[in-house]
């Protein structure tokens, strides 16, 4: 894991002071509202609809037993006992005070952690694959490149006032977990035709209001001219961004109005001017930042554990086994997913009690460390094969063995109407009500692997655009609707669902998604995903069950 | 409007010159880029003490080729929001080579005063009432993570020479 030196921990005890001041001018009246507010938010706090909300950064979603112990007890002290785990490897707590912000930022930087610019028009926390550096698909550890990111977009003097938010994921693998291909800029590590390792460069893909999917505008960028590229592209992006129309300031409609390959002409003409010894990453520093995430040392392990073959026979561990554990790259050892997601309760959110446990588990189980999933899930990455029994049972006592990895009740959803001030409508209890619909086991298995994503507005915090099902609160005379996309993907086969035709009434919603997946079972192949029969069928099948031929 | 530099309140020598105003010889005009653009060679020739502002909208690019002739630059800043000046700045410094005094105008507050001197200005005209404060105003950050044309050492050469 990176560890904050003396200059990284400098940075961020100054931070919350000079936040604590500007929250005293607040208070005492000498900033307005409207001035404080851009200031506030570049400390990732929020005014919901009930309180104030601070977003909190988890840098590439990893964390260590300290900070997660660190985020229980501000659960506990400062908020209502528990926090949420949002879509970016962040945790939002909802009930936070003003007078109390700092000392939550103050309790944080002791930690290693922080807030800044996980909202405002900045650079956001830099998000990567949740199995960096345990996937056997992987060219390199992408948090390297992350933590590189996070240092440079820290605090930036020309990019704190941009035209928008703006978000960039990394990943070293093939396989995509970090929906690279809706971010403002996604950047893959590949290897050219020599082997040598680079980056792949992706622009203007999003979500919101106008779904896109990113252009490769570089294909090969090599390691050293990273931040001389980012730097232009951003330039590019500040100076000719659209700043008139909210819904119309992101890179991706720069991108679209530009034609990529305009925008590439702009991006690279500026990055010649950039490229030079002040942005240039040399090897040294390279290492140094590679060396934090150097991976740990594992025991010699036979490859297959005979105990957890042997605990498997046990019918309620081996489902959760079957779902809930991942391989390693790592002889030996397995990947836990620790779903958020129990029937009944709020996706992403977890209380004080589990993640205090949670942090001991990870202590005792997985090297010390654990980490979050744009899935709004947790992950102990270390896991010896031989101790994954014990850890069920852990688990199984905090609430947080819920045996649905990737399955139909792990859905994403956003705060919705039940906090957030944007929403138009309820996620959660649509969530829940999918997840009582679907609670049996075995029905969820027959079913398999599909991702239902919920938005409560269209600023689709809840990835509905990429849901293999995805569903969109809408605001219809006051009345909470809910439109249905079918087809998204969020992966490396990237797609935007297509709707399927009028929104449905709250009431409706879980009926018509029993029709979908009813659909889907009359029309699949053997052992063919939903998604996939979605893309051999099409939408004529589910459209005509939903609402009828006509 | 009050004019900083250095943590001070200074005079201001130069005056902003509206489009239908007379230029007259002896000031220290600050004109608009339609002003220049439109202006004959008696003022593009004259030696006299000449400053251009540009809005948001009006990228540096537009006055490279006459930047010599120019000792001021003023960016406005049409809200503190708007941040295009901060790029225009570094181009213009870091770019173009611009050594003249950089002028931050518009809604100037302190809480970017920081960010604007990492991105080249040297001169900030601020309301009146807020000018006492915005003097008085220290960074609080001292770690830097970008290396800009200000001077500032950023963190990666303080690693360097430590290690």
């Amino acid at each position: 894991m990176y560890r904050y030196d003396a200059f990284d921990q400098t940075l961020v005890d100054e931070r919350v002071e000079q936040f604590r001041d500007q929250v005293a001018r607040r208070l005492s009246g000498a900033l307005s509202e409207d001035q404080f507010r851009p200031l506030r938010l570049l400390n990732g706090l929020y005014l919901q609809l009930h309180a104030y909300m601070l977003r909190v950064a988890i840098p590439y979603g990893t964390l260590s037993s300290r900070q997660l112990r660190t985020l229980a007890h501000i659960a506990r002290t400062f908020d209502r006992g528990y926090g949420h785990f949002t879509t970016r490897q962040n945790i939002q707590f909802n009930w936070v005070r003003l007078d109390q912000a700092a000392d939550i930022l103050a309790a944080l930087a002791s930690v290693e952690m922080h807030a800044i610019q996980t909202s405002g028009n900045t650079i956001r926390n830099v998000t990567a694959d949740h199995l960096a550096g345990v996937a056997a698909d992987e060219i390199e550890d992408p948090r390297i490149y992350a933590e590189i990111i996070r240092q440079w977009s820290t605090l930036h003097p020309e990019f704190s006032f941009l035209p928008r938010k703006f978000k960039i994921a990394v990943t070293g693998a093939a396989r995509d977990r970090t929906a690279l291909k809706v971010h403002d800029i996604g950047i893959q590590v590949v290897r050219d035709a020599a082997g040598e390792a680079g980056f792949s460069v992706l622009v203007g893909g999003g979500q919101g209001r106008t779904p896109m999917i990113g252009h490769v505008i570089r294909p090969f960028l090599p390691k050293a001219d990273l931040l001389a590229y980012l730097e232009a592209i951003l330039r590019v992006y500040n100076e000719f961004g659209r700043r008139d129309n909210l819904y119309k300031a992101r890179i991706k409609i720069l991108v679209q109005t530009l034609g990529p390959a305009a925008f590439t002409a702009m991006v690279e003409e500026q990055w010649q001017a950039l490229r030079g010894p002040a942005l240039a990453l040399p090897d040294e520093e390279l290492a140094r930042i590679a060396a934090h995430f150097a991976p740990p040392t594992y025991a010699r392990l036979p490859a297959a554990s005979a105990a957890l073959a042997a605990a498997r026979a046990e019918p309620v561990f081996e489902r959760w086994c079957r779902h809930n554990l991942l391989p390693h790259k790592q002889p030996g050892y397995a990947i836990a997913t620790i779903s958020l997601k129990p029937e009944g309760g709020v996706p992403g959110d977890a209380t004080a009690a589990q993640l205090e446990a949670l942090a001991d588990l990870a202590e005792r189980w997985s090297l010390d460390e654990v980490r979050v999933s744009h899935e709004q899930n947790l992950v102990l990455p270390h896991v010896r094969q031989d101790d994954v029994p014990a850890l069920w049972r852990e688990l199984r006592a905090h609430g947080l063995a819920t045996p649905n990895a990737g399955l139909i009740t792990d859905i994403i959803a956003c705060p919705g109407l039940d906090y957030c001030n944007l929403a138009n409508a309820r996620s959660i209890p649509i969530a829940q009500q999918i997840q009582r619909r679907f609670a049996n086991r075995e029905r969820q298995e027959e079913i398999g692997a599909i991702k239902i994503k919920i938005s409560g507005c269209i600023n689709a915090c809840g990835h509905h655009h990429v849901g293999h099902i995805g569903i969109l609160g809408v605001d219809k005379k006051g009345a909470e609707f809910y439109q249905i996309t079918l087809g998204g993907d969020g992966s490396e086969r990237a797609a935007l669902g297509e709707i399927t035709g009028r929104a449905f009434a709250a009431a409706e919603v879980v009926d018509a998604i029993d029709t979908i997946i009813d659909t889907y079972l009359g029309a699949r192949r053997h052992g063919e995903a939903f998604i996939d029969t979605y893309r051999r069928v099409g939408m004529v099948p589910f459209k005509e069950a939903l609402y009828g031929a006509h | 409007m009050a004019l900083i530099r250095e943590g001070a309140i200074v005079p201001d020598t130069w005056q902003n010159i509206a489009d239908d105003q007379e230029l007259d010889c002896t000031q220290r005009a600050i004109i608009t880029l339609a002003r220049w653009q439109s202006a004959g060679d008696d003022l593009r020739t004259t030696n006299r003490a000449l400053g251009i502002r540009l809005r948001g909208d009006q990228h540096p690019a537009a006055i490279v080729a006459d930047l010599g002739r120019f000792d001021l630059v003023a960016l406005e800043f049409a809200k503190f929001t708007d941040g295009r000046a901060f790029s225009h700045a570094r181009t213009l410094r870091e770019r173009y080579g611009f050594t003249g005094e950089l002028r931050a105008v518009g809604e100037v507050l302190r809480d970017q005063l920081l960010f604007m001197l990492r991105c080249g200005f040297d001169s900030f005209e601020v309301a009146d009432s807020s000018a006492a404060t915005f003097a008085a105003t220290t960074p609080k950050i001292s770690v830097f993570y970008q290396a800009t044309g200000d001077g500032r050492v950023p963190v990666r050469a303080l690693r360097n020479t430590r290690a």
